[in-house]
This record gives structure tokens, sequence and C-alpha cells, in this order.
């Protein structure tokens, strides 16, 4: 696999504040990242390292195969860190004729990602008449001149409204399904759960885990049942070497899965053994609690 | 270079304010010299002519137009402080660094482009000088008409510096008018280090000298003062008030220096800050 981005044992110091502490992960082309943590927790500063705006205090980082330089691997990245920056007094196709000149890209690209981002016909307008939403939008599409190899989107929904949302989400997903490498950074657990295949998880500039979404949710899920014969239920789970925890919360009984079982073999299962069940949901916990669990612990 | 001075001017000139500045420092000293060149008649009572002082001969032209052209140099100035803070205060140096700019392209495009426009604001001057030389000087052999045509290259240079060292200010201090007003507080603290040195050396002529090494004042010094000359042309007796008007190659170089560093403090800051 195709290597995009790897850092090594990254440390930034501001002063006493240690932002971000002996880091290490790798970027593989792709696939979609998100790198989950609570505010201040050295996702941003991360992402400037790499960007060229933030100097590191030690460690090191290389972009693709290692032989080009930040500023050059930049033109090949797209990337929004927080707000969208942009000259006030500039149209938006001015703004973005001047992200060609720097980035080296023909001005033809500018009308096909307006086009993409639904801006096409304000194209002429100043940036500074702009709602928040349409900046963000501007700004991705921005991003997307130069068509990169990696799309980089720092908390790309903030402060934006329900719709905003919604229509950033969607252009992310739209993006990643023409297999662009996406590196997404958020607090928004549903966010990165939804558009997302890996994680990084972050908390005070410390790795607590990256891998694969699915495997971060690591357990086997569990049941939720509800049956006329309450009592043999907890007994026959309670006696099933399969179950661990068996909470019960009025009606409900929450059972925990030791090992991998699907709903209808454990139906069938309760049926053989006369328990005929009126309630059979299984669940996997949620990223947030797996996320709760992650942060809280240390 | 080409790439770095496109961008900058698509920056500078897609701006109202930009632009009606940067005409502001071309234009009117231009028009300056074109109006004061020509024979006004106030109503019959009498015409002023300056031409008819002797102002427009050549050589003394060069000195005078230079001398005089360089006070506008101070719009350009605010033209040049406002493009670094403009970039800090809508975060757009972050977003061109991000886009691929390296932190030297992006000192090196504003420096390119302090270049461009003073080049163009020399050949302007230079241009009209020699035009209403032509048409008002009493000499005009090649030879005198030529001679003293280094007072475009001190202009030049004294461009040059002067907008370098705004450009470290606004670096150094990320707003426009705290640099603005920090060269007036380098202009006062340059008269206490001539007070501190009269106080040191004790006498006003080594005071001079060591003021003549610092920043605005070796600027100042590339184009001395012409008053007295205009009046030892015009009353050759009167050579008491003689001085050294001559652009000298270690006046040039000192500024020359010092432009120097200014770009390369600009870049050190610029390579050592996280934005």
């Amino acid at each position: 696999m195709d290597t995009i981005l790897t850092i090594n044992n990254l440390t930034k110091k501001f002063g006493y504040l240690t932002a971000v502490k002996d880091l290490s992960f790798t970027i593989n082309k792709g696939n979609v990242y998100g790198i989950l943590g609570p505010n201040g927790s050295g996702k941003s500063t991360t992402l400037g390292i790499v960007l060229n705006v933030v100097n590191k205090t030690s460690g090191d980082f290389s972009w693709f195969d290692g032989n080009t330089t930040t500023h050059d691997a930049l033109k090949k990245v797209g990337a929004i860190i927080e707000r969208p920056n942009f000259y006030p007094y500039m149209s938006a196709y001015q703004n973005l004729k001047l992200v060609c000149k720097i980035k080296g890209v023909d001005y033809s690209k500018i009308d096909e990602k307006l086009e993409l981002v639904n801006l096409l016909d304000r194209k002429d307008s100043k940036f500074q008449t702009y709602s928040l939403g349409m900046k963000q939008r501007l700004a991705i599409a921005s991003a997307l001149l130069n068509d990169p190899e990696i799309l980089i989107l720092d908390e790309p929904t903030n402060g934006l409204d329900p719709q905003g949302i919604h229509q950033i989400r969607t252009l992310i997903k739209q993006i990643a399904s023409n297999g662009t490498t996406i590196l997404l950074a958020s607090h928004l657990l549903d966010e990165v759960e939804k558009v997302c295949s890996h994680v990084v998880v972050l908390r005070k500039g410390e790795k607590l885990y990256s891998g694969r979404v699915d495997e971060m949710i690591s357990s086997h899920g569990f049941f939720e049942l509800k049956a006329e014969k309450q009592s043999e239920l907890i007994q026959a789970l309670e006696a099933d070497a399969n179950f661990g925890i068996v909470k019960t919360e009025g009606e409900l009984i929450t059972a925990f899965l030791n090992e991998p079982m699907d709903a209808s073999a454990f139906n069938k299962l309760m049926f053989e053994k006369g328990i005929t069940l009126s309630h059979l949901v299984k669940r996997k916990e949620s990223l947030e609690e797996q996320f709760l669990k992650l942060t809280d612990n240390n | 270079m080409l790439r770095l001075i496109n961008l900058e001017l698509q920056k500078l000139l897609l701006s109202k304010v930009n632009k009606v500045l940067i005409f502001i420092s071309f234009i009117l000293p231009f028009t300056v010299l074109i109006l004061s060149s020509i024979k006004i008649n106030f109503f019959g009572f009498f015409t002023l002519e300056l031409g008819e002082l002797g102002i427009f001969n050549f050589p003394i032209i060069w000195h005078i137009t230079t001398f005089f052209a360089s006070y506008f140099k101070f719009f350009f100035a605010i033209v040049v402080v406002s493009m670094i803070g403009n970039e800090y205060s809508n975060k757009t140096i972050k977003q061109n660094l991000i886009d691929g700019l390296s932190k030297k392209e992006f000192i090196l495009s504003k420096f390119y482009t302090i270049i461009f426009f003073s080049l163009v604001s020399t050949l302007l001057i230079g241009v009209a000088s020699f035009l209403i030389g032509l048409y008002y000087s009493s000499y005009t052999e090649v030879s005198i008409i030529f001679r003293e045509v280094e007072y475009l290259l001190a202009y030049f240079v004294k461009l040059v510096g002067f907008f370098s060292l705004c450009l470290f200010f606004a670096m150094l201090l990320k707003r426009s008018a705290f640099a603005l007003a920090f060269l007036f507080i380098l202009y006062i603290f340059e008269w206490l280090i001539f007070w501190g040195s009269y106080e040191a050396f004790g006498t006003a002529d080594m005071a001079w000298k060591v003021k003549n090494f610092l920043p605005l004042e070796s600027m100042y010094k590339l184009i001395d003062q012409p008053f007295q000359r205009i009046i030892i042309t015009k009353y050759p007796d009167k050579m008491d008030l003689a001085y050294d008007y001559a652009v000298h190659w270690y006046e040039i170089a000192i500024v020359l220096g010092w432009t120097a560093l200014f770009i390369f403090l600009s870049y050190r800051l610029l390579k050592n800050r996280d934005l």
C-alpha cells in the first residue's frame, strides 16, 4: 500500500505545555482517517506541523516517499485548517485563481470545483458577502483544486447549522467514494463514525489508539432481550459460558457476549430451551462509549 | 520570480485601498513635477516659473526631482505595511503556506514586489526628469545630461531600503498601525543615539558619523538636501555654504547592507514563528 504520510515520534512544546507528545502514525492511500480527541488534545497542532505552519520541537515526518520537500508535497495536498481563510475583498473566483497560481494548477479547474460545491452561481461575489457555510464549501473547493492525493480537514463542520453540516458531510462522503484519501480531525464522534474507516485517538497530545474503527469497537456486542419467562431466561444466560455480564433493568435484560454469536442462533437456542423471546436486538457499543472509555481510563 | 510577483500583484491590485495608495505614490510626484514645470500666471500680477530658477537644468534636476519625489514613498510604505498586516489579520499567510508556498517564497514575493514598484517609480521619475530637463535646461550636451544620473540609482536604493524596513517591522509586529508607529519610534531612537554619541565623543561631527550608519539616516543621507546647492548655483560667491552632496558608494553600501539584513531577519522571523 502506498504511504502518504509518516509521522515518527513527533513532539511539540509551547513553553511548558506539551501539545503533542511522541506521536507516531502512518497514513496510507485510499483510507478515510479520523483524528479524534477532545478540544486541546493536539489535533490541530499535529496537522499544523505536517502542513508547514507550526515548527516541530523534535521527531520527524515525511510526505509520500520522503524525497519531496514539504512545500512541494503540499502542492499535492488539499487542506483546510479551522476557519476558511481567504482574501475578503476578492471574489470566490479570484481567490481560487490565487490558489491555482500557488499550486501551479490550470484555471479551468476553478469552475469545475465551484460546481462540485454548488457555488458556481455566486463565483463573482466577494468572499466577505458569503455565509459561513458557503465559506466552508469554498474552502473545500479550494482544497480540491489540485485533485489532491489527500484531503485534510480540521473540524470542517464547526460552527455550521444543521443544513450546512449535512451538506459538508455529504460532500466528504462523495469525495471519499471517489477514492481520495481523507484525514479528518474532529471531536464529533458520530461524524468520524459515519465517514471514517480508520481512527487515531489523541488525548493531551498522546496517542491512545490507532487502527480501524471497527477494531476499536472490539467487543462482540450485546443482546437486549425481553421474555415472558424472565427468571428462566436469566438463569439460562448465566449458565451459558458465551455470556459475561447480565444486567436487568425492569423488563429489559442486557447480556454482553464473550464469544461471537448471531441473533438467529441465539433465538434458536432459547426456543429449544422453551423460552420464547418477545424482544431481541443485537447491538454493538458505539464509538462514543469506546472513546469515553479510552479517554477516561488513563 | 515572475510567478511570485504575479501572485503579489493580484493580492495588491484587486484591493481598492491599495490601488488608490499605489496610484498616489506613483502618479502624484509625477503630477507635481509636471505642474511645477509649467508657467503659472497669477492673474496677471506676476508669473511663477520655477524653470527660470535654473532648478530644471541638467545635471541638478536629477538631484532635485529625486529628493522631492522620495517624500511620496510614505504612501507606498503604507501599502507595504498593510500587505503584511492583512495577511496576518485575514490569516491568509497560513493558508498560503498550507497551499504550498514556502516561507522563503512568501518573503521573496513581497521583496520582489518592493523591487518591482521601486523600479517603476525610478523609471517614471527618470523619464519625467529627462523630458522636463530637455525642455528647460540651458545645457543639453549628452555628457552634462547624464552627469549625475547616479541620483536615480540612489533613489532606487533608498526606496528598496525603506520598504524593506517597513516589511521587517510589519513582519515583526503583524499589525499595520504598530509598524508605522515603530517607524516614528525608530526616528526618535536614532536621534537618541545621536545625542548619546555626542555625549560620548564630544563633537557633533563624530555624532553625525555614527548616525549616518543608522537605517533611517543612512537612507536619508543617500540624497542630500538640494537647497544649499540651489543657492550656490544662483550665487557662486557664497562658497561658505559648500557641502558634500554627492552620492557616495559607501552610502549605497550601508543602505544595501540594511536591506539585506531586514529581508533576512523577516525570513528568520517567519521561519521560527508558529502561525
